[in-house]
């Protein structure tokens, strides 16, 4: 792997923003996430049942809502490059491009069997602790657990 | 059928994938921000176990607002749980119900069959591979990968992203094998 593109995953997941946020302006994120966390448990889609109607066609459910979502976010996303829409501190909004990398495959299946066998990615796993099913915790460490170990092992991998 | 009550029943596709839609541009807009979960992963890692990994040795409290949102996330499950929850059994489809049964998974009282999410079933080889090897999976591909369904799914196909389109029909090709060939097998152990 050459240095730029090692330069380029290692960015990836770092927001655009030249500005700092403050402890207090961190909290609209919070709030922002608690209505995220509310749509997730109540549409069920940190449920293990909707993800295994979805990948094994039982159920439209699933497609509709991650398509809904798509094209809401698609829509969005133009009106804001069309328009030159800047942020509530005025600053252009930037969103990094996603550079094509062969770890989007080898990782995109191995999350992929994870997704079907726990029944969550990343997002939902914090909403399904919330809930109650306290494992999860087990979980979610072990994610976090799996993130190490692909830094620790990352330019050994094939990108 | 009072306004609350109507909250409380499961909320339709229609209404659901709009909203989480709709998390883009709010993001954008509230501060330049670029919708993404697994990230916060690797902020965890960056801000507890750094070890002196390169990929781990960047400014991750500049990148705190995603932790914030994942807490967010947790705290909207405490909420929805507590507050706003539909007072009638989750419906699963008879196919999936019966299929289940043949495993022996019967009881469908929560969101997660509780048979293979509980700490009891955390000691058994099944529970051993849907908690601690599938959440591992989770984390290592989506970081491997450089995103998972919101940041590559949702943000990046948003933004006409090709490599996302190609993460995630990876994510899905994975998701069926796994569940179609490979999940059998787990199940039945």
């Amino acid at each position: 792997m050459n240095n730029s593109e090692n330069k380029i995953t290692d960015t990836e997941g770092i927001n655009g923003s030249q500005l700092k946020d403050s402890g207090i302006s961190n909290l609209k994120y919070m709030l922002v996430g608690i209505v995220f966390g509310i749509v997730f448990v109540k549409a069920e889609i940190i449920s293990w049942y909707r993800i295994q109607e979805m990948f094994q066609l039982q159920s439209f459910f699933m497609y509709g809502v991650i398509g809904s979502a798509v094209v809401v976010g698609i829509i969005s996303v133009q009106i804001i490059k069309r328009f030159n829409i800047k942020t509530i501190q005025g600053e252009k909004i930037e969103i990094q491009p996603k550079t094509f990398n062969k770890g989007q495959i080898y990782g995109g299946l191995l999350f992929g069997f994870g997704w079907a066998i726990t029944g969550a990615c990343p997002g939902p796993l914090f909403a399904q602790i919330g809930t109650g099913v306290t494992v999860i915790v087990v979980t979610l460490l072990s994610a976090i657990a799996g993130t190490w170990v692909y830094g620790l092992l990352k330019n050994k991998l094939p990108h | 059928m009072s306004i609350i009550e109507i909250i409380k029943e499961p909320w339709p596709w229609y209404v659901s994938g709009p909203l989480i839609g709709l998390t883009v541009p709010i993001l954008l807009l509230i501060g330049n921000k670029s919708f993404g979960i697994s990230s916060s992963l690797r902020h965890i890692c960056a801000a507890c176990i750094p070890a002196n990994i390169s990929f781990f040795k960047y400014d991750w409290k500049k990148e705190s607002w995603n932790l914030f949102f994942v807490f967010g996330i947790f705290l909207g499950g405490i909420i929805a749980t507590y507050f706003l929850s539909n007072p009638n059994a989750i419906e699963i489809t008879p196919q999936l119900s019966e299929q289940l049964a043949t495993y022996g998974i019967t009881d469908h009282s929560g969101l997660l069959p509780a048979q293979l999410f509980s700490w009891e079933s955390l000691f058994t080889l099944r529970g051993f591979i849907m908690i601690v090897v599938g959440g591992f999976m989770v984390g290592f591909g989506t970081r491997y990968a450089g995103g998972c369904t919101s940041g590559h799914a949702i943000m990046g196909i948003s933004n006409l992203q090709w490599p996302s389109l190609v993460a995630t029909i990876c994510f899905m090709i994975g998701g069926f094998i796994m569940a179609n060939l490979i999940l059998p097998y787990i199940l039945s152990l």
